[in-house]
């Protein structure tokens, strides 16, 4: 554990190190601030809840994730210094993991930022505050779940744009499979326990009913679960292609 | 110690090792040579456990580098070809990373990163980030993130590799005052750094070990051994005169120079030196030859001569 700890801290400095952080906050800042006033129209509805502010957030995810992802191990593999990081008397897994959390807490970090909209939204009326903690852990919950498909096809390339695409491409996939308009190619030729089942991987559906403030345990589990999957998955990769 | 059985590596159809054998004792030096893509750098990742056998073994003082694997790098220092580093830390911050993973805690830590500071003279370069440094400074930082936790053996991919003379001297002198009790093994195609710095020497040709040796004996393989070479006007006659010594075998004139190659019979440089007087030749240039590694190497790793 303290190996992890170890990874996590080096992570979180070398963010903090560059202007990749600032950037990514005050861009991830803007960019949920525009979508919540001027797309979601958080005035117009006049109804006290952050649901406009929220509804977005699988799209920014879409994008900015897979972009703090890219980097974490292609990088390495480029530079080299990811033969310095596996010879240390630290096991694979515990730097799939350190780098994971310190990922992971950065989003969690610009995520706690967006809190004006929520200071916001409880000057302007009486929202339900239970169902905005709700939404805010199905938030980073996806973004976990983005984050772990992101930096696995970071390990498989030492070239962050490729990593960027590849990742885009299969949170696109996770995200639409919830979509009637995918389910439909489905529906016509798979019994309706199979297309149910695609709905089940949605993204979109299981932070759905989150930011609705319906915290069902089986959701959490399955973005829990997705992450866990990922990551082994990078553990395996990383182990198989050390070489080159 | 260091040792290894039957260590081979496999990428696809390309055998980059080839059941490797060696045993290194503390006190060692030993210079890994061979050509680009013998095979060098890939042995050296099988000791580090970076990368793992197709088949074969190898322990770390008994500590398997497969089932064993962080008790094994615990003992290992390593510096990867071309010292990569994480560029964005300062160069304080980074060394306390690698020893808050070595697991250096309070005191230990504190005094182990001074040492190698001062060790390695990186103390005015302690706030500045690593990428900003020169490229004899990072080799630096790389060393002394090599020998941080002061491991009883050291594995230096190509630690001279693209420096400057002075930088050479001065990464040579370092590892040479290491040198008492580890093992310290160092992978490079620069022939003077084996002369210069190490008391064994391992080539690697295709994947293959071709010579174990020291680098004396070494020397001794080369057709140059015990030759004497001189420089004179008049070289045709020198040439054959020279040629009809006992001592001679042979006379070969390359460039305006006479080498002549030593017989069975010792005592050649003295015959040598013998006629030049009584024929009051003028000669600029004469020297005894102790063999040159460049000739053994070439000939090692390109012919199918074996240890």
């Amino acid at each position: 554990m303290n190996n992890v700890l170890v990874i996590l801290r080096r992570e979180l400095a070398a963010y903090f190190a560059t202007p990749v952080a600032y950037v990514f906050i005050v861009i991830y800042l803007l960019m949920s601030a525009s979508f919540t006033f001027y797309l979601g129209g958080f005035f117009e509805r006049e109804i006290a809840d952050l649901e406009p502010f929220f509804h977005f957030h699988p799209w920014l995810y879409l994008f900015l994730v897979p972009a703090i992802g890219m980097r974490l191990w292609a990088e390495e593999r480029k530079s080299g210094s990811i033969e310095l990081l596996l010879t240390l008397p630290i096991s694979t897994g515990q730097a799939v993991l350190g780098k994971f959390l310190a990922a992971w807490l950065f989003i969690g970090l610009a995520l706690a930022l967006t809190f004006p909209v929520w200071i916001t939204v409880n000057v302007l009326g009486e929202p339900d505050n239970g169902v905005i903690v709700a939404a805010y852990l199905g938030s980073w919950l996806m973004a976990g779940a983005f984050l772990a498909i992101s930096a696995c096809l970071s390990a498989a390339t030492r070239n962050q744009v490729i990593a960027f695409i590849l990742a885009v491409v299969v949170c696109f996939l996770f995200l639409l499979s919830g979509l009637p308009m995918v389910l439909d190619v489905f529906r016509g030729w798979l019994p309706q326990s199979m297309v149910d089942a695609i709905a089940g991987f949605s993204f979109l559906q299981r932070f759905g009913a989150l930011s609705r403030g319906v915290i069902d345990l089986r959701d959490v589990f399955y973005f829990l679960l997705v992450i866990s999957i990922w990551l082994f998955a990078n553990r395996i990769v990383l182990e198989m292609k050390k070489a080159n | 110690m260091i040792e290894a059985k039957a260590l081979s590596r496999r990428f696809g159809d390309l055998l980059a090792v080839d059941r490797i054998d060696f045993s290194i004792e503390p006190g060692t030096v030993l210079g890994l040579l061979g050509p680009n893509g013998a095979g060098k750098s890939t042995t050296m990742k099988m000791l580090t456990g970076f990368l793992t056998p197709s088949s074969g073994t190898a322990a770390i003082f008994g500590h398997d580098i497969q089932g064993e694997a962080m008790a094994a790098r615990r003992l290992l220092g390593y510096l990867p070809e071309g010292a990569p580093l994480y560029g964005e830390l300062s160069v304080l911050r980074f060394l306390e990373f690698i020893a808050d993973a070595r697991g250096l805690h309070g005191v230990d830590r504190r005094k182990r990163i001074a040492e190698v500071v001062d060790r390695l003279s990186l103390t005015e370069v302690m706030g500045q980030t690593i990428d900003t440094l020169s490229k004899g400074f990072k080799r630096r930082v790389g060393l002394a993130q090599a020998i941080l936790h002061d491991p009883p053996a050291l594995l230096l991919d190509e630690p001279t590799d693209g420096l400057d003379p002075n930088q050479k001297h001065e990464v040579r002198r370092l590892i040479r005052n290491m040198a008492a009790d580890k093992i310290i093994i160092v992978s490079t195609h620069i022939l003077e750094e084996v002369e210069a710095l190490c008391n064994r020497t391992m080539i690697i040709a295709r994947g293959r070990l071709v010579v174990d040796d020291t680098p004396q004996g070494l020397l001794r393989r080369s057709r140059y051994h015990g030759a004497v070479s001189l420089s004179l006007p008049n070289v045709e006659e020198a040439a054959s005169r020279l040629g009809a010594l006992a001592e001679s075998a042979e006379v070969e004139v390359r460039r305006g120079r006479l080498t002549v190659f030593p017989s069975s019979q010792p005592g050649l440089f003295e015959a040598v030196s013998r006629v030049i007087h009584e024929q009051g030749w003028a000669v600029d240039q004469l020297e005894y030859e102790a063999g040159r590694l460049d000739e053994v190497f070439r000939r090692v790793t390109s012919g199918g001569i074996s240890a």
